[in-house]
Formats: C-alpha cells, structure tokens, sequence
C-alpha cells in the first residue's frame, strides 16, 4: 500500500458505494434488482442479443444506451463466427465482473492499481453437449482465471484483493452455485 | 454480572432455566475442551491457579468451574427457573417465569449466542435414510451407524467432529466454507497468549471498521487439543478427510450440489490468517519479545485437490449421516420487547439495548473481541453493571420506579 498521505485514484467513486451501502442497509426493498437481456435469433446459429433496460431502486432503470452483442459459433462448427459463442461470453462475465471487483476493493483499501489483466480458459469436453457420453457435462469441466495485477501494494495485499473480490462478485457466485432457471414459451 | 452487582449492592436474582453451566451439562459434545486455555478464563476475583495453565478444559472441569465460581461468588441462582417472557411495564419489566414473576426496574439477558443450531432450509430434502444431527446434540461417533458421514461447516465445531468421526473409521467428507484458519501454538506460545498480550482481545467494538461484519465472522478455527496441535483443514485432509465446497443446496431427489468456490475460501482463510500472524510479528518486534519468542514462521498453505466433487447423491448409501456445523444463533422468542432488528438481532450498543434498563452479556463482539469468552464477561460485566447502575440512579429511573 501506498503511503497513508496518498489517495489512490483508480476511477471508482468509493463514496458513491458506501453511500449507496448504507442508504440500501436502511432500505432493502430498493435492494431488489431485476436484470435484463433480450434475445432475437438471426439465422443458424447466430443471435443478436440486446440490453437496455433493467429495474431497481424501486423504479424501471435504462442504460444510456442499447448494448447488443451477437453470438454465434466459429466456421469450425460449419457455422458464420458473426459472434463470441455463448460460452465466451459467460467468461467476458466473469472476467469483468471480477476485474470491477478488483478495482472497488482496491479502491477502498486505498491501493493504487497500474495495470490489471486477466486470462480466462474454460475447459469443455464436447462429448456432453453432442451427447455423446451421457457422464460429461455439457458446461465447463473447469474454469481457470489468471490475472497480472501491477499496483502499488505487497503480494498478499494483490491477492486479498483477488481473494475480496471473488467473494463479493455476482458472476463468480453464479458460475459456482446452482441457481434455480426457468424457462417458459408464451 | 453478579458479582459486578453484588459489588455495587444492586439487589438482583439469576434466574436459570437448569442447573448452572447447563448448556455445558446438556449441548455439548462428549470430547469437547475449552478452546481457550486454563490460565484465560479469568473472571472478576477468580482465576485458575492448577498445575497445567496452558491446558484445555474438559466440559466436566468447565462445569465445575463455572459452578464453584457461582458458590465463590455466592451469587443468587434460582435454578429450574425458565423465563417464559420479558415485557415492558410502567417502571421497567416484567418478567415471567414457570416459578412466578418478578417486577423489576433492569434486566440483563445472559442467555447465550448458540441457543439454535442454524440450519440451511434445504435440510428437509434430505433421505430418511440419512440420519441428520447438530453439533448441538452430536455426542460421539459410536451414536452413528458405520458408514460415510458430511459434516457441513470448517469452523472451530466442525472441524473437530470431523476428526474424531473420521479417526472412527467413518471416511469424511468436509463441507467447507467461510472459516478462520489459526495455529493452535504460534512462536512457542498460545495464539490466545498472542492474541491477549497484543490486545487484539481487547479492541473494543467502537474501534473496528465495520461492527455488524465483525459480529457476523465466524469464531477462529481453534480447539482445544490436549497435544496442542494446530487442528486445521491441512491436518484434516492428512488423515484422509476429503474437502468439498459450501452445500449451495439439495435437489428434490436427493442430490447435493457444492460451490465451486472451496479454493477461494481457504485462499481468503489463509490470506486471514496471514494479516494475523504479521499484526503479531510486528507487536512482538515493537515490544522486544523477538529474543523470547520462536522465530516467526508461516503455515504452509491449505491444500484443495485440482477439481473437488461438485455434488453427491445422499440417497446412494454414501453417506450415512450429516452433522450440521453451521452456526448457532440466539433464542430471543421470550423477549416481548421491540428490540429485535428486522433480521432478529438484538439492537444494542455495546451491550446496552436500544431499551432503557436493558441489557445484554456474552455475545459475539458485543464490546470487545473477546466478549464471547469467558475471559470476556469480567470486563464487560464491569462496564455494563457501571451503566446499569447509574441508569437506577438517574432521575428517569427514579421517576419511573
């Protein structure tokens, strides 16, 4: 850690959160949040999804702007590749969720990040989603992340900061416990 | 607290639901030792002076210190007394009991953190066929039939069932989440030596950072080993006990599923357990014992196998029992008084409750770190007894009465 006299500046209103912390710890019922995404088939394997709008704080919420993202899957799998596959974008989750951790949490404990990248692998068998072996899984076997942290911290400090952020990151809490998923046709 | 009154000479009684030390006589397990040392429980005017400070009291010499420290005390008990309820009346409470009521104008709740073993909700979905016990009414291993046996919880419960049950010959599996790793001995000396000496104990609850997380942690992965041997997830899988993350649930059928996040959680433990060491290291460099003392050393760090089971048919005759080590949390259902919070916890500041007159002993961080020792309640019982009686004596009391 940087000297006590020094403010780390690594771009997160660390009051705003506090603030919001203990406006939410008075008020649950604005707690309750509702994310959003919508999802158009294109043609074959390729989708074109969208995300706008969300709710919370007690009231309907919007972006600035539409976010749209295609998936697809590569020429390998004889299709167009006019997007990430699916899977890869449960790793782009991942890694930003975790990175955004890794800056809040810096932040508050006042360590200055320089530089902070991340590599994501997921190993998968195909075997599962082919149902070819009923014993695979069709998700990831595993996922391996690898960050380079360059901050202005001791090493225990960068991995608390990791270790911090893991335990407070939605994504990761959705990749390593079930959550109950529904799905209808209207 | 009775002792602090009788020095104050506040007329008050102790009412107990059973004998005193009954939690100890009737919840506790049948190995069990205190998991601080002998020389620790110092309490107001009483303290050991036996032959083995550094030892760990059985639940038989626990029973019997606590009951002689009554007798030394000559402290009012009125035993086999259980209080049905604590209203608020005119003048301060009324509070009635299975042998009467009493009026009176203050009360101190000492009825303990761990009155309810907590229990995932999920519990329900578990096989008749799997028998289900707390670390509240777990006695032994030989109560369970032969056979593998989850313990759910690596905190300082859980992780000595889990040795005994798998040293029985019933294989183990751990369920792990959040706890905090500790050497049992730490540069030749206890870490409750360490932790006294350093003040870490004393670090009152208007100190810390954040004071409802520090009343949420769990209780440092310590117990009582007569060896005093350091009883961690390392030395558990050494005998063969095998790790698992947190239950994150139970389908209908039966399956357990557990969280993919077992790596982090001994990664934040020993992370933890790291920050502690070096606050040490740094007192005992400050304060000229590094000449005294072992030479500063590291654990080395828990050890989590590459790729962790995920999740276990309980109907499959695997295992056969479960025993929940998952926490306590207090009985408040007699206290009809708005004091509770919207989650069921006792309002207070310090240990003096959001109601006049009221008052509260021997919770987690209710003042100091080291409020749920024993070695706690002698420090607290002066403060809050201190309060007490200049609340009897100011003018607000006085009108009321």
């Amino acid at each position: 850690m940087a000297d006590a006299s020094s403010i780390a500046n690594n771009g997160v209103n660390v009051a705003a959160l506090v603030a919001a912390r203990e406006e939410l710890t008075k008020a649950p019922a604005a707690a309750q949040f509702k994310w959003r995404a919508a999802c158009e088939w294109k043609d074959g394997t390729h989708s074109h999804s969208t995300v706008e709008g969300f709710y919370g704080l007690g009231q309907e919420q919007h972006h600035k702007k539409t976010f749209i993202f295609d998936a697809d899957h590569p020429e390998l799998f004889a299709s167009e590749d006019k997007g990430a596959t699916p899977v890869e974008y449960v790793l782009v989750g991942l890694a930003s969720c975790l990175t955004a951790g890794i800056a809040a949490v810096a932040q508050y404990r006042n360590i200055q990040l320089r530089s902070v990248t991340a590599t994501l692998e997921g190993d998968m068998d195909l075997q599962g989603i082919l149902g070819i072996d009923d014993d695979v899984r069709n998700g990831f076997g595993g996922i391996k992340v690898t960050y380079k942290i360059d901050a202005d911290a001791k090493r225990e400090d960068i991995e608390a900061l990791v270790a911090q952020s893991q335990k407070r990151s939605a994504v990761y809490d959705i990749v390593t416990n079930p959550t109950n998923v529904t799905v209808v046709v209207d | 607290m009775s002792r602090c009154l009788c020095d104050r000479s506040i007329d008050h009684v102790v009412l107990e639901r059973g004998e005193v030390a009954h939690t100890w006589r009737t919840e506790r397990w049948d190995s069990l030792r205190l998991l601080t040392p002998n020389w620790q429980s110092r309490l107001p005017g009483f303290s050991y002076n036996g032959d083995d400070p550094d030892g760990y009291r059985t639940v038989a010499e626990v029973i019997e210190f606590i009951a002689s420290y009554a007798k030394a005390v000559s402290a009012p008990v009125l035993t086999h007394t259980t209080v049905t309820s604590v209203r608020r009346t005119e003048t301060g409470y009324l509070v009635r009991s299975d042998q009467g009521d009493w009026l009176c104008r203050a009360v101190v709740v000492a009825s303990g953190a761990c009155n309810i073993a907590d229990v995932p909700s999920f519990a329900n979905r578990v096989p008749r066929s799997v028998m289900q016990l707390t670390a509240q009414d777990y006695r032994n291993p030989e109560k369970l039939a032969d056979g593998g046996v989850l313990v759910v919880g690596a905190s300082s419960s859980g992780t000595q069932i889990a040795n005994e049950i798998h040293r029985s010959g019933r294989p183990v599996i751990l369920s792990v989440g959040e706890h905090i790793r500790a050497p049992r001995v730490y540069r030749g000396k206890d870490l409750e030596w360490w932790m006294d000496a350093a003040g870490v104990l004393d670090e009152r609850y208007d100190e810390v950072d954040d004071i409802a997380r520090a009343r949420r942690v769990a209780s440092l992965q310590l117990a009582g080993t007569p060896d005093r041997s350091t009883l961690d997830i390392n030395a558990l899988t050494e005998i063969g006990v095998k790790l698992v993350g947190r239950i994150g649930g139970i389908s209908e059928n039966g399956k357990a599923q557990f969280s993919g996040s077992l790596r982090n959680m001994c990664a934040l433990s020993d992370l933890k357990m790291g920050r502690l060491l070096d606050r040490i290291d740094e007192w005992a460099q400050r304060n000229g014992l590094d000449a005294r003392a072992n030479l500063p050393h590291r654990l080395p760090p828990t050890r989590v196998e590459p790729a962790p089971r995920l999740g276990m048919d309980l109907a499959s005759g695997e295992i056969k029992a479960i025993i929940w080590a998952t926490g306590y949390r207090p009985d408040y259902s007699w206290l009809e008084v708005p004091v509770l919070d919207r989650k069921g916890r006792l309002q207070h500041d310090g240990g003096v409750v959001s109601l006049p007159g009221m008052y509260l002993m021997g919770t987690q961080f209710m003042r100091r770190r080291k409020s749920v020792l024993i070695d706690g309640a002698g420090d607290d019982a002066r403060d809050l007894s201190a309060h007490l009686t200049s609340y009897l004596d100011s003018g607000v009391a006085r009108i009321r009465a």
